[in-house]
């Protein structure tokens, strides 16, 4: 495999960016390890490990790590804006014909149902990364505290992850060997 | 009005670094500030998330759109740009300590450290979406089904959103 170079890497992540209704990182490694065979399995497990790790959104870092290994800062610019230019611009658009139309009854009874609808999904979102804690109490119990602070008493972000970050790592289970 | 272009790139880069594990984490402390600014209420919020659910790409497009309605276009540049350098800078700097640290026992144990947080956070995020969309049975039962659709069903999530619309344009949710 040749390296990627900065314009292949804005096309390949344009294609995903464009593509991914729902969730870009399936189609992303789809195309990345099957398709152009950028990066092996484990190789791209480690780098959305390194992704994961980061704050903001996975897959943005991960078009920045990809692009910075193949081209350097060039590759991590055409990698981040070939992901994001196509769905910025249709966001957009959907945005001026929501400030146009949206006033219209019909317009706006469907937001309500599109609105309720997509507060479902972030909810079997959440439901589904919470299954694998559940044999795993104390991190339950961060994870509990982090939903009180936030849900219930709507504290501030900041001073919740300050004290809940290092209790999550200092009672997170010891991996063996 | 010269001040929200940089009042924008505050907020968001500074939620751009508190989002562990990714965007949705931030969405209940992205409606406290946005609503504390005074740029909108909560149910805006709300169909402004919705609306970027239509929309194909990362996660993330409600932060462009909250940016469109406040500052336009301009607006719009500057908050997607401020919720992504930051972390994005961040990624790039440990991107080639990463693979050093491939097998240090401490990465496992901080990264599971750091789910149990997230999976806190996304929770919170859902019911806080819950809440401000739930006005009465009906859309209580679309956010329930749509749910459950996707849980159970694998049901692809564009044809609940659609679903929902729909149901809502018939009337059925008044």
């Amino acid at each position: 495999m040749t390296p990627p170079g900065a314009r292949a890497l804005f096309a390949g992540f344009f294609s995903v960016g464009m593509l991914g209704f729902g969730g870009v990182l399936p189609l992303a490694r789809r195309m990345i390890v099957e398709e152009r065979r950028w990066l092996s399995a484990s190789e791209f497990t480690d780098l959305l490990a390194l992704c994961q790790f980061m704050p903001g959104p996975n897959i943005v870092n991960f078009s920045v790590a990809l692009g910075a290994r193949f081209a350097g800062p060039a590759g991590s610019a055409a990698a981040l804006s070939g992901l994001l230019a196509g769905p910025v611009a249709v966001v957009i658009g959907l945005g001026v014909l929501y400030t146009r139309f949206g006033a219209l009854p019909v317009v706006a009874h469907a937001f309500v149902g599109l609105a309720s609808a997509a507060s479902g999904l972030v909810l079997a979102t959440a439901l589904n990364i919470a299954a694998p804690l559940r044999t795993r109490p104390k991190s339950m119990l961060v994870a509990g505290a982090a939903f009180a602070a936030l849900a219930l008493l709507r504290l501030p972000l900041l001073p919740v992850l300050l004290v809940l970050l290092p209790a999550g790592v200092l009672t997170a289970p010891r991996t063996r060997g | 009005m010269s001040g929200t272009l940089p009042a924008l790139a505050g907020v968001f880069a500074g939620l751009s670094l508190m989002g562990v594990g990714g965007a949705n984490a931030v969405l209940p402390e992205m409606q406290r500030q946005v609503v504390a600014h005074g740029w909108m209420d909560a149910e805006q919020f709300a169909a402004l998330f919705a609306l970027a659910q239509a929309a194909p790409g990362p996660n993330m497009l409600v932060v462009t759109l909250v940016g469109w309605r406040v500052g336009g276009i301009a607006g719009a540049l500057v908050a997607t740009a401020a919720f992504i350098l930051p972390a994005g800078l961040l990624t790039y700097a440990a991107a080639g300590l990463w693979q050093r640290f491939r097998d240090a026992g401490w990465r496992s144990r901080v990264q599971a450290g750091l789910t149990a947080v997230t999976v806190g956070l996304v929770l919170a995020a859902a019911v806080v979406l819950c809440r401000t969309t739930a006005q009465n049975v009906p859309t209580v039962l679309v956010t329930a089904a749509s749910a459950g659709a996707l849980l159970f069903l694998r049901l692809h999530p564009l044809w609940l959103l659609a679903a929902g619309a729909a149901l809502g344009a018939a009337g059925l949710l008044a």
